[in-house]
């Protein structure tokens, strides 16, 4: 692995992609032990229309605490995509949600998609999780930590009565990438 | 047993670390991007019967600070921006007073509204000349969460035993993102409480200096120690006066009590990084400092010999370093967002010695290593 | 036998600031009666003042006293009830001080129904810069800084504090000597904001400007505007044109500000 890794998670504001952020460097961070930093929009930006949060991680402390160049990016709307699926590196990765992104940006990456907002609505009656459906996919797409290591991190973040529910989230995220690979 | 580690943003450690050190008053006014912190502190200091406070405007915020340090209180506030200017002449007053309270400055862009969520690094100035009259000033920039949390309690450290306001500054940058911390256990890190008086209540002078660099012990409202309190120019007893002698010797004990060699050593704390051998040297805090220690790593893959010098005091001046430093390389490269305010510092220091550049940028965004890099190469 | 003014005043501090005929060292001395009326400890009392010839009050007084900035008595002394509730916090100063500059932090000390007895010297002008009009100068009347008559309307201080929320509040004048302590006595022994204004003169800054040919004229003025509550609700609106009212004119029981926060601490204890 490089010596930064940097991912860039983006959506509407209220779709928990910050949080999603959080979960992630948490993994990295706490649960590996590894180095990781994590910053989002604020202010005017972060209201309404798109907003981002960023994580990079390393084995070393993270110096430059911004995304230079984003290994991958996850863009859960269109206006997401237009805004924030800006500069991937060559040969990185852009994950869309198939029903809201219908033109991703194109580049020199590969594109995935996955109904995101409808596997949450349809597989686990809550489109809450769709951020964590989107964290494990994202998990699953990069291999940035390890799987249990997400799964720890989400669980650790969220109410015991909501344990089941964000489990079945995360692994779908998971199973969504594999059918994807298998297609 | 393990440490306790979390992933924190830099304002909700600078609240706990406060709390580490012992604070048990805050006194603040929302503002960003500095509010996270009046916001952990409001959840933090009642759980250890510590005082939290809304206060009406950002003066008041900073008058509350004062009255509770004289209650006996360790006092934070938080602040950016136009909040730090609203506070200039208590912050004075804090000075003149000898009150020690702690002042966090979440800096952001500027002048007047700015840019409220972009960061900026142009109150560096304005930490050691912003309220009017003579008067020293101690003031840290940390750079990561980690260091926010310990310079936190290193501030109120230097504000007990100086008696007097400290100053940490960082920037939106540090202030929001998130990073693990590692909390110290209780007791590994040094917390120092300010000077009790030692003499009878009826001998007690709140100025009563024993030499031109001292720092008097303070007593607390309260307590069987009365005494008097003024924004004016006092004697050894607190009470105004306007004998020339008098004032100019308070004057400069009270300047001196930072500047003189023994306090500087203490207060003086730098991060060096690949100087012993550097032929160009990036001076460069708080959060431009990460961006110039991944340049500094680019470029000696490359072969050249940089090197980062990071004040984390920025006030008092880190004199004796600079100077060394100026002698040995070739180029200095201060690197600041704000349009050059320490590379005047530096230039003062380092006179000649060396060449001497700046990367400044003011536009929302960080400085990037290439920006660093691009401008080494130029004067090498 | 002379009542001992000495016990409270710091050794050596006299003579005071105050001009000849100034108002202050009446509204002085009968802090120092109402302050030993309460039996109020002087190690656990905190006097807070700001900036003006009112403000140089705290330093005449064996207390713990905090000469503070322009306007900010309230604020500091807020810090000061937070930190040490059971000690005493008395804020004095002027009207100018509190009312313009300090406006802020007075109206809001009033709002929190903080634990505080403020004693607030209304004589309408700055005097310590030399006689600028204030929020409260009359309109019409001169100072330096209103050549052709103040074109302002005023404040009413005791208005102001009841509409911010004090819940002691009471108003006297320099004239009405004794009257001064009965009425700080019994806002420092109301828990929550007590506000006392009184009406003292400045003569040399007023005065002077106003044709006011002595001191005595202006004492007799106080004397003639002041209308005690309850003469003044049997009087008509006629009757009260250019009266000031005098005595306790509002008084309520609510919580206090800084019992609120112990028992916010307790429950987040408890939980």
């Amino acid at each position: 692995m490089a010596e930064r890794y940097e991912i860039r998670f983006s959506g509407a504001g209220g779709q928990g992609l910050i949080t999603a952020g959080i979960i992630l460097a948490e993994a990295a961070s706490i649960i590996e032990g590894r180095h990781a930093v994590q910053s989002q929009s604020y202010g005017p930006e972060a209201r309404g229309g798109a907003s981002k949060s960023e994580v990079i991680i390393g084995e070393d402390p993270i110096d430059y605490p911004k995304a230079t160049i984003v290994d991958a990016c996850l863009a859960m709307t269109q206006e997401a995509a237009d805004k924030y699926a800006v500069g991937i590196k060559p040969g990185g990765l852009l994950l869309v949600d198939t029903d809201f992104v219908k033109n991703p940006p194109k580049g020199d990456y590969t594109i995935y998609d996955i109904p995101i907002m409808r596997t949450a609505k349809l597989e686990v009656g809550r489109e809450i999780v769709a951020n964590v459906i989107a964290l494990g996919a994202m998990i699953a797409l990069t291999d940035v930590v390890k799987r249990e290591s997400g799964l720890q991190a989400v669980l650790a973040k969220v109410p015991e009565a909501f344990i089941e529910l964000n489990k079945k989230a995360y692994n779908l995220g998971f199973e969504k990438v594999k059918e994807l690979m298998a297609g | 047993m393990a440490k306790k580690v979390a992933l924190l943003q830099g304002n909700s450690a600078c609240a706990l670390g406060a709390i580490y050190a012992g604070c048990k008053f805050f006194g603040g006014y929302p503002i960003t991007p500095s509010t996270e912190v009046a916001e952990v502190m409001s959840e933090e200091l009642p759980k250890v019967g510590g005082k939290f406070i809304q206060m009406e405007d950002e003066i008041g915020a900073m008058a509350s600070v004062i009255g509770a340090s004289l209650a006996g209180s360790k006092s934070l506030t938080a602040t950016s921006g136009p909040g730090v200017s609203l506070k200039q002449e208590l912050i004075g007053y804090a000075c003149i007073a000898e009150v020690p309270c702690v002042i966090i400055n979440v800096m952001r862009g500027g002048p007047s509204t700015g840019m409220p969520t972009g960061p900026g690094q142009s109150d560096v100035m304005q930490a050691r000349w912003g309220t009017h009259g003579d008067h020293a000033a101690i003031a840290v920039c940390p750079e990561s969460c980690q260091e926010i949390f310990t310079e936190t309690v290193r501030a109120f450290n230097l504000a007990e035993k100086y008696r007097m306001p400290v100053q940490v500054l960082y920037d939106e940058i540090v202030g929001h993102m998130r990073e693990r911390i590692v909390f110290p256990e209780p007791g590994e890190l040094e917390i120092i409480d300010r000077a009790a008086p030692t003499c009878s209540p009826e001998e007690y002078k709140p100025y009563d200096a024993k030499s031109d660099t001292d720092v008097p012990p303070l007593a607390v409202f309260g307590s069987e120690y009365r005494f008097h309190v003024t924004g004016l120019n006092k004697a050894a007893d607190g009470f105004p006066t306007t004998k020339a002698n008098l004032v100019a010797f308070e004057e400069r004990r009270q300047i001196a009590k930072v500047e003189c060699p023994e306090a500087r050593a203490d207060i003086e704390s730098n991060e060096e990084y690949l100087t012993e051998d550097a032929e160009v040297v990036i001076f460069a805090y708080g959060s431009s400092a990460r961006s110039a220690r991944y340049a500094v790593n680019k470029m000696r893959a490359e072969g050249i010999k940089a090197g980062l010098f990071r004040p984390i005091t920025i006030w008092p001046f880190p004199e004796k370093r600079v100077a060394e430093l100026g002698k040995q390389v070739n180029s200095m490269v201060v690197v600041e967002m704000n349009l050059g305010q320490m590379i005047f510092e530096v230039e003062r220091i380092v006179k000649n010695d060396c060449k001497l550049a700046g990367v400044f940028r003011v536009d929302g965004d960080p400085i990037n290593p290439g920006e660093i890099m691009a401008k080494v190469k130029e004067v090498l | 036998m002379a009542y001992d003014y000495e016990k409270s005043i710091r050794p050596g501090k006299l003579p005071h600031i105050w001009c000849p005929g100034c108002g202050h060292g009446i509204v002085m001395k009968g802090l120092i009666r109402a302050m030993d009326t309460c039996g109020l400890e002087k190690n656990n009392t905190a006097i807070v003042s700001g900036i003006g010839c009112a403000s140089r009050l705290p330093g005449y007084m064996d207390f713990n006293t905090l000469h503070t900035a322009h306007g900010r008595a309230a604020a500091f002394a807020t810090g000061i009830k937070m930190v040490k509730p059971e000690m005493t916090v008395i804020c004095c100063g002027g009207d100018g001080d509190g009312t313009a500059i300090g406006g802020n932090h007075f109206i809001h000390a009033c709002r929190r129904n903080i634990d505080m007895t403020y004693v607030i010297m209304n004589n309408y002008i700055y005097g310590m810069t030399g006689g600028q009009f204030s929020p409260c100068t009359p309109t019409g009347m001169k100072a330096s800084t209103t050549p052709y008559g103040n074109p302002d309307p005023i404040f009413d201080i005791s208005k102001l504090a009841i509409g911010a929320g004090a819940t002691f509040v009471a108003r006297t004048t320099s004239f009405h000597a004794t009257q001064i302590d009965k009425l700080i006595a019994e806002g420092i022994k109301h828990k929550g904001m007590s506000v006392i204004e009184v009406l003292d003169d400045c003569p040399t800054s007023y005065g002077r400007r106003n044709k006011f040919r002595s001191v005595v004229d202006m004492m007799k003025r106080l004397k003639e505007v002041a209308v005690p509550v309850a003469a003044a609700a049997k009087m008509t609106d006629e009757q009260l044109e250019g009266k000031v009212l005098t005595g306790v004119l509002f008084k309520e029981e609510r919580a206090e500000y800084t019992d609120q926060y112990a028992k916010l601490i307790a429950r987040v204890q408890g939980a």
